[in-house]
């Protein structure tokens, strides 16, 4: 054996992938095209943002690298959603582009049992539908006990830009031109998806006046909840608003049918997400809507890569039109009058393996021992990549120590919603997080990943004892507050009722504890503070402000979970022959025997699977394995 | 599944027989312990066999016993049916003795569902319950569990796509908070909508509930203190002699111990502890009991005596009466009156005598006064009939409720959402698209007692 775990591919989910699975003392090998784009950002300059930003807090929470990188590298930071509830606020950094993928590489390079391998993979070593290594394109064989596949959008990748195709991948790399061919070999669906990126621009030519500028906020925030920030607030780099115009629009239109998604091109087959959808679709979608917004975000501010030099990034602008078209698309907006086009925007169309053949661990059902992370997945973005990497490196490192593997649930994170997502329902098109899917979503806060999962990262040894011990002490003195605002009691006094209606509230007539006064709405901590020394840290009594504020309504979330989870523990024989259920709709029957879903909880969450379909194999299950079900 | 179950199978009311179904792997030992004639355990299966139900060496009726042996039986289990002679004081005093023989009383389709857990999927493919099962469409499938017509899933549709509008409007603002071009979606702007909906939905509540009345008929318990003479009013009503119930714990369970219809108005008057006074039992009509009726019932017909003087007891049972539909009935005017309810406020009072047979026809013009059909105009039965789905309506009504009074509060519109969500939840319960780990267990309790 040369090594004991196998990661190929160097973006966001192999970086965590490799990470976990060495810091979990598993001698790893990580295989790249190229060790200089490691964790390389070659879509937007941002980490974060709604959903996405919890999800490199949870990556944190588990002892995983997003966060503590993005710290390491960030220009401007803030928290969306800063109007509206805890629930739904999250950070979004612009990371810079070049101290991003340095960071990570000497973090990897630093890291005991990890080595780094420059190389193309093009074929597993599989023995009785067991991986055992891989093949690399000189037919060289490295074995190891597992393999995690992250190969992002380098499998077949074809990069478009209006009716030219070429195969390469994003920075005109060699992609991988055989490992998704000899995939299917073994017995895996394969599926073709495309995602598209804009133009990036000459910051020196834009005329910022005719911009809005948009900057970071104005306080120190971070990912991790281990690492102080480092950043100084008046130190950010702002970012710019501009908005398409009539002409865009005009010329978007005369132009559609040479785009390489709108004709230009006879044999795409690729599916494009929906959820950041070309320019050329959201033109034609909302044709009512007379503007688009596009962010105008800066790649690097350091002159150290020439890809990343000076180069502006047009968010919301991403098309497969030919340069021609794209240069006139670019000067129509204002403010970009006189933009130079540093890089066009293209399209990339990609080989990726249909989700559902994944377990909820992300270990393949076909083939053991294979692990699968990110873009390979059908998912789009970086943190869902890195999400999934984490949970495959600590899955695969579990499976090989002869352990149950970690399945983080529906309500103890979004990547449990993400995977869960993947492994139950398939794919269309590439899979983007969303708030919304998350059904739990007043339990998966940003402020409480850590409570949520550090347990987890700890259990695992991800988490080593100074930081579980900092959050031991966190949880407890969380405790302590709660305790000491139930305990201190204030009275109708003259002054206490002045204050309070200064502060919009209304005055009190009998005694009442500072935890009942924090659960008026129109008070915050800040006000409680007036009655009481609280010496603690912010992060603390944040933490105690949502859970006395918000209390029944986290309760009401907690109670709603605890019924999907009583479903979650009806687990499903792993032998059962879903032929021989009686009554069950041919599809959901179909359905079932596809996903070979884990549990009744997760058979409901089957597309084409009823309610009625879930009682018939409810009643099944009690009549067949009376001691399995309870 | 180990308990032996029992149940009367036919229609409550006067019937020739009446069969008493037992099914368990006790039932015909039970069954033999308490029967006088062939020895049941070494009979053959599927034997009818003719004898007496004993009890204390005393014969309370004569009968014929059907042993059925499993597996061939419609539990797939040991089956016996006692057929009986009609009429509720035998059946339910056989019930009585079963039931002090070690059976359980079976929960309302019990039977039905140990057929299904059986594996009796042949059987019950016949049954209406499978139905459900064997939909071919997933619309027929949803009928079944619920009873709704088109019309009904229409209405609760059209809520919930109401409610989905609102939450997805919520949503779009959650996940792409930096576009400010999508519609900022302020409390103000959701408030209108939710109102609109809460006040939908209260009506849809109120026809359902007439609509329920005049399909179910009216609850109805006769209240007073003992005495007073309820039973002979129910008799009357009636017209004829039938109250006694047994005092096991679980048989009384809202039987209706009598239907009467008055110009179409079914009044389905409950069985009521007040009622035992002829009976052996000692009487022990608390407030309690009677508080326990107010609510079950629809309409309350209070009884008081002519000829005594008001107790405080009934003064505090009247007060609780007043927001319900009653009738109070002043009995035995044709004695002295001592009785001075003037200073109560009370309405729809009514003076008869029972004892002479005067005032029924002014009690049940006071019934159809109440019931009359302009009152309760949604008399097509397009909307939810059954008690379950009003109750899910009203819990989505009362989470819509919830989420105004907390966009009062300012309450963040995220949190906010959860209200709207359950709301959603609970149509979709409704509706059938909802996994209800209770689901099975309610759709066999839809069945009546005893099948």
């Amino acid at each position: 054996m040369d090594y004991e775990i196998i990661v190929v591919g160097g973006g966001h989910a192999g970086c965590e992938a490799a990470l976990s699975s060495a810091r979990m003392n598993h001698k790893t090998l990580l295989v790249t095209g190229n060790i200089n784009n490691i964790a390389d950002m070659p879509c937007n300059p941002s980490i974060g943002g709604s959903a996405k930003g919890i999800v490199v807090r949870e990556i944190d929470a588990l002892g995983g690298e997003m966060g503590v990188n993005a710290d390491k590298s960030l220009i401007q930071i803030k928290m969306l959603n800063s109007a509206k509830g805890p629930a739904v606020q999250a950070l979004r950094a612009q990371a810079d582009k070049v101290t991003y993928p340095k960071e990570m590489l000497n973090t990897l390079q630093n890291t005991n049992n990890l080595e780094i391998k420059e190389a193309i993979v093009e074929d597993l070593i599989v023995e009785e539908n067991k991986v055992k290594g891989i093949i690399l394109e000189n037919g060289e064989k490295i074995k190891s006990q597992a393999v995690i596949l992250t190969t992002g959008t380098y499998l077949k990748a074809d990069i478009m830009v209006g009716d030219t195709r070429r195969r390469e991948g994003p920075h005109g790399e060699k992609p991988s031109n055989y490992l998704s061919d000899n995939l299917k070999k073994y017995g895996l669906k394969i599926i073709r998806l495309k995602t598209g990126t804009p133009q990036r621009i000459d910051k020196n030519t834009i005329d910022y006046s005719q911009t809005k500028e948009e900057k970071g906020d104005n306080k120190l925030l971070s990912f991790s909840f281990d690492r102080k920030p480092t950043y100084k607030i008046e130190e950010q780099i702002p970012c710019h608003l501009v908005y398409t115009t009539e002409e865009t629009h005009k010329i978007i239109r005369d132009n559609l049918n040479k785009s390489s998604m709108y004709g230009g091109l006879d044999d795409i087959t690729g599916v494009g997400p929906r959820y950041c959808p070309s320019i050329e679709d959201k033109v034609v979608r909302f044709a009512d809507k007379e503007r688009h917004q596009l962010f105008l975000e800066p790649e690097s501010i350091l002159d150290e890569n020439e890809d990343y030099k000076d180069t502006i990034y047009i968010q919301g602008f991403s098309t497969s039109m030919p340069y021609d078209v794209q240069e006139k698309m670019v000067h129509s907006i204002k403010g970009l009058e006189n933009a130079k086009i540093l890089k066009y925007a293209y399209a990339i169309e990609y080989d990726a393996v249909y989700p559902t053949q994944m377990k909820l661990s992300l270990e393949n059902k076909i083939l053991e021992n294979l692990f699968t992370a990110g873009q390979i997945n059908g998912t789009s973005g970086y943190e869902e990549a890195a999400g999934q990497g984490l949970i495959a490196g600590i899955n695969a490192s579990l499976k090989i120590e002869g352990k149950e593997p970690l399945i983080l649930k529906r309500n103890e994170a979004y990547i449990g919603v993400l995977i869960d997502d993947l492994v139950t329902k398939g794919i269309r098109d590439p899979y983007r997080l969303l708030t919304s899917r998350a059904e739990y979503r007043l339990i998966l806060r940003s402020d409480n990943a850590d409570l949520r999962l550090r347990e987890y990262g700890y259990n695992v040894g991800l988490i080593d004892k100074e930081r579980y011990n900092n959050f031991l002490n966190k949880k407890e003195k969380i405790k302590e507050v709660i305790a000491l605002l139930k305990n201190t009691r204030i009275t109708p006094k003259k002054e206490i009722n002045d204050y309070l209606i200064d502060n919009n509230s209304t005055s009190i007539k009998d005694g009442i504890s500072l935890y009942n006064l924090l659960k008026r709405t129109e008070l915050n901590m800040e006000n409680i503070k007036h009655f009481i020394d609280l010496d603690y840290e912010e992060s603390i009594l944040e933490q105690v402000e949502i859970e006395i504020k918000y209390e029944g309504y986290i309760k009401k979330a907690i109670k709603d979970a605890e019924k999907m989870i009583k479903l979650e523990n009806k687990k499903i024989p792993k032998d059962i022959d879903y032929q021989k259920v009686k009554n069950i709709a041919s599809e959901a029957k179909q359905k079932l025997e596809e996903v070979r879903p884990e549990s009744l909880g997760q058979a409901l969450r089957i597309s084409g699977v009823n309610p009625s379909d879930i009682s018939i194999l409810a009643v099944y299950l009690k009549r067949e394995y009376p001691n399995e079900s309870k | 599944m180990e308990d032996t179950i029992c149940a009367i199978s036919t229609a409550s009311g006067v019937g020739a027989i009446s069969i008493i179904r037992v099914s368990g792997n006790e039932s015909i030992k039970i069954v033999n312990k308490i029967f006088k004639g062939k020895d049941l355990e070494k009979v053959e299966s599927h034997t009818i066999n003719y004898g007496k139900i004993v009890e204390n060496n005393k014969i309370i009726d004569e009968v014929l016993v059907s042993i059925m042996k499993a597996p061939k039986t419609f539990t797939m289990e040991d089956v016996v049916e006692i057929n009986c002679h009609g009429g509720i004081a035998i059946t339910n005093k056989i019930l009585e003795i079963l039931l002090m023989n070690g059976c359980r009383l079976a929960e309302p389709g019990e039977f039905t569902k140990r057929a299904f857990l059986n594996g009796r999927i042949d059987r019950i493919e016949a049954e209406s319950v499978m139905d459900l099962i064997n939909s071919k469409t997933e619309q027929s499938r949803k009928m079944a569990i619920n009873g709704l017509n088109g019309e009904v899933s229409k209405i609760i549709k059209n809520l919930k796509n109401k409610e989905l509008k609102i939450l997805s409007n919520i949503e779009v603002n959650i996940d792409y908070p930096e576009y400010d071009d999508i519609e900022v979606l302020t409390n103000e702007k959701i408030l209108p909508d939710l109102e609109s909906l809460k006040e939908e939905m209260k009506d849809i509540i109120k026809k359902s509930y007439d609509g329920k009345l005049i399909k179910d008929g009216i609850t109805t318990s006769i209240i007073g203190k003992p005495n007073v003479g309820k039973s002979s009013l129910l008799n009357m009503l009636l017209e004829e002699e039938k109250a006694i119930v047994t005092d096991i714990e679980g048989t009384t369970r809202d039987i209706v111990e009598g239907q009467v219809i008055i110009d179409g108005i079914i009044l389905n008057i409950l069985d009521t502890a007040g009622i035992r006074e002829t009976n052996n039992t000692v009487e022990k009509i608390g407030v309690e009991k009677s508080i326990e009726l107010i609510d079950k019932s629809d309409l309350l017909i209070f009884v008081l005596n002519n000829n005594e003087k008001i107790t405080k007891e009934e003064i505090d049972l009247l007060n609780k009466i007043k927001n319900k539909n009653y009738i109070i009935v002043i009995n035995k005017c044709d004695l002295e009156n001592k009785l001075d309810i003037d200073n109560l406020k009370l309405d729809n009072i009514i003076k008869m005598s029972v004892l002479n047979n005067e005032g029924l026809s002014k009690l049940k013009l006071k019934i159809k006064e109440i019931y009359n059909l302009e009152k309760i105009q949604t008399s097509d039965l397009t909307y939810l009939n059954n008690a379950k789905d009003i109750a899910l309506l009203k819990e989505s009504l009362k989470n819509i409720e919830s989420a105004i009074s907390n966009i009062n509060n300012n309450i963040p519109i995220d949190m906010v959402e959860i209200d709207i969500k359950n709301a959603c939840e609970k149509l979709n319960e409704i509706l059938g698209e909802s996994y209800n780990d209770n689901l099975l267990n309610e759709m066999f309790a839809n069945f009546c007692l005893g099948k």
